[in-house]
């Protein structure tokens, strides 16, 4: 708790949640692919994951005390760090330069991390709302456990496929930031494998938002219907 | 050449600052920017007005003091170079180039370009030093240092405290500086005893008067000693080391 106190332990906090995030966001991923095997596979697999542990444990006791508060706690930590870092940092220039910045090497992606985080914070409560929780105003025709068709519907609106896209952008640039970002935070650095960190976190995002994206384009081409 | 200059004037601390234009003509372009500066503060002179201040002191390139920003850029367009080793032939005759000093909330402007960098110091003064006294130069070879080690801790005792890492940093982060002072002890034996002590001390005066590290990576590419940003990875691992591991173990490492 006392290293969570210095700007170095919050990076270390930031690195390890950004970890379970990105832990979550590729299962997430590849769960979504199920959807592609059809409706019993995907309404199956969402039963699944709250059968999780079944019969040693309580059902749902697993994925809320291991998947889904540990998950919440790391946004919580993230988001508080990212917070506080940033503040310390706008307050740290002081007065700001007067004449236009060329920047040399950080780029488009590092230097837009709280907007694209914002955006993702955002698409996801609207996500939750949508899918998850299936609130009638956002999700009017939205049935629990009934994954397949709450999705084709939510997808046969073109502005929320356009509202999902958009925010795979902003994730694809927050991922391909802080996945290699990652490594230098928890000074995770071998001149050997340096090199790979870099395409590491490109092969990742493209991974990831491609993953993603097939959802809601598969349904506008028709493969989901 | 003919250039223009917009320089940042300011008579002080709490002063107000501002831009103010100036006409270069006949720059030769194998003068430094330096001696640029110093034919405009010698017409100003002429003119008998206020020359333009600015920090300066080897020129050429190890001691540190100077360090302006050119368009936009910590030392100008050349990487790898301090203010006074870019030469007038990295611009083109008719530009005009934008001057403005170090902008950092801990780094007080003194007059016009010069600012005080002395919470560098600081950091120093935590622990950027080997404390016991060792009488003379050893013999060479008394202690075997592996060439790696050795090479790698040259590179990080290269930064000559200019500053421009913390000037470049969207942040205003010392990481860059500090990592630098921290693994050119830390990479030889020498370095050991005090290793988790130095590194948590210097950490932590650091960050009372910096940003903090989003690796961005502008301070390497600004660093006129070309710095590697692996130190600040070294540094980052370090503290935690520090921070959580057995001290009276972590001497052994």
């Amino acid at each position: 708790m006392e290293i969570y106190r210095t700007d170095v332990g919050k990076k270390y906090a930031m690195a390890i949640s950004g970890v379970m995030l990105l832990g979550f966001v590729v299962f997430h991923m590849i769960g979504n692919l199920h959807v592609f095997q059809g409706a019993a596979q995907i309404n199956t697999y969402g039963e699944g994951l709250r059968d999780l542990g079944e019969p040693l444990f309580p059902r749902t006791l697993v994925l809320w005390a291991f998947l889904r508060v540990p998950l919440a706690a790391a946004f919580a930590v993230h988001i508080h760090a990212a917070y506080t870092l940033g503040y310390t940092n706008l307050k740290a220039r002081g007065t700001h330069y007067q004449s236009p910045r060329d920047y040399l090497v950080a780029n488009y992606a590092s230097r837009t991390m709280r907007w694209s985080g914002t955006i993702v914070l955002l698409f996801l409560a609207w996500h939750l709302a949508d899918l998850t929780w299936g609130i009638k105003t956002v999700n009017s025709e939205f049935a629990r456990g009934d994954i397949y068709n709450n999705l084709v519907f939510t997808f046969s609106r073109w502005p929320v496929v356009v509202l999902y896209l958009a925010a795979q952008i902003a994730l694809a640039f927050h991922i391909r930031h802080g996945a290699w970002s990652l490594f230098q935070s928890i000074g995770a650095n071998n001149p050997r494998f340096n090199k790979f960190r870099r395409t590491f976190a490109n092969t990742f995002t493209a991974i990831i938002v491609i993953g993603f994206m097939a959802v809601p384009l598969g349904t506008v081409f028709g493969i989901i219907h | 050449m003919d250039l223009t200059l917009e320089v940042w004037r300011q008579a002080g601390e709490s002063a107000e600052g501002r831009f103010e234009t100036y006409d270069a003509p006949d720059v030769s372009e194998d003068m430094s920017f330096l001696e640029m500066l110093d034919l405009v503060n010698e017409r100003l002179i002429a003119e008998e007005r206020e020359p333009i201040a600015f920090d300066h002191d080897c020129r050429e390139g190890i001691c540190g003091s100077c360090g302006v920003m050119i368009n936009g850029k910590a030392h100008g367009p050349q990487l790898g170079t301090a203010t006074c080793q870019l030469h007038m032939r990295q611009f083109e005759d008719g530009d005009r180039i934008v001057v403005e000093p170090w902008r950092a909330k801990a780094f007080a402007i003194v007059r016009d370009l010069v600012v005080d960098r002395s919470p560098l110091d600081r950091i120093i003064e935590a622990g950027g030093y080997i404390s016991a006294p060792t009488g003379a130069a050893p013999d060479a070879n008394m202690i075997p240092v592996p060439k790696e080690s050795a090479d790698a801790a040259m590179d990080a005792a290269a930064c000559i405290g200019c500053a421009a890492c913390i000037a470049a940093c969207p942040n205003s982060a010392g990481q860059l500086f500090t990592s630098a002072k921290l693994a050119h002890l830390d990479l030889l034996p020498q370095g050991q005893p005090e290793r988790y002590k130095r590194v948590e001390a210097m950490v932590e005066t650091m960050e009372e008067f910096f940003g903090s590290c989003t690796n961005h990576g502008e301070c390497e590419s600004a660093c006129p000693k070309s710095i590697s940003i692996d130190n600040i990875a070294l540094m980052n691992r370090d503290y935690l080391i520090a921070k959580l591991k057995n001290r009276k173990l972590a001497g052994q490492h």
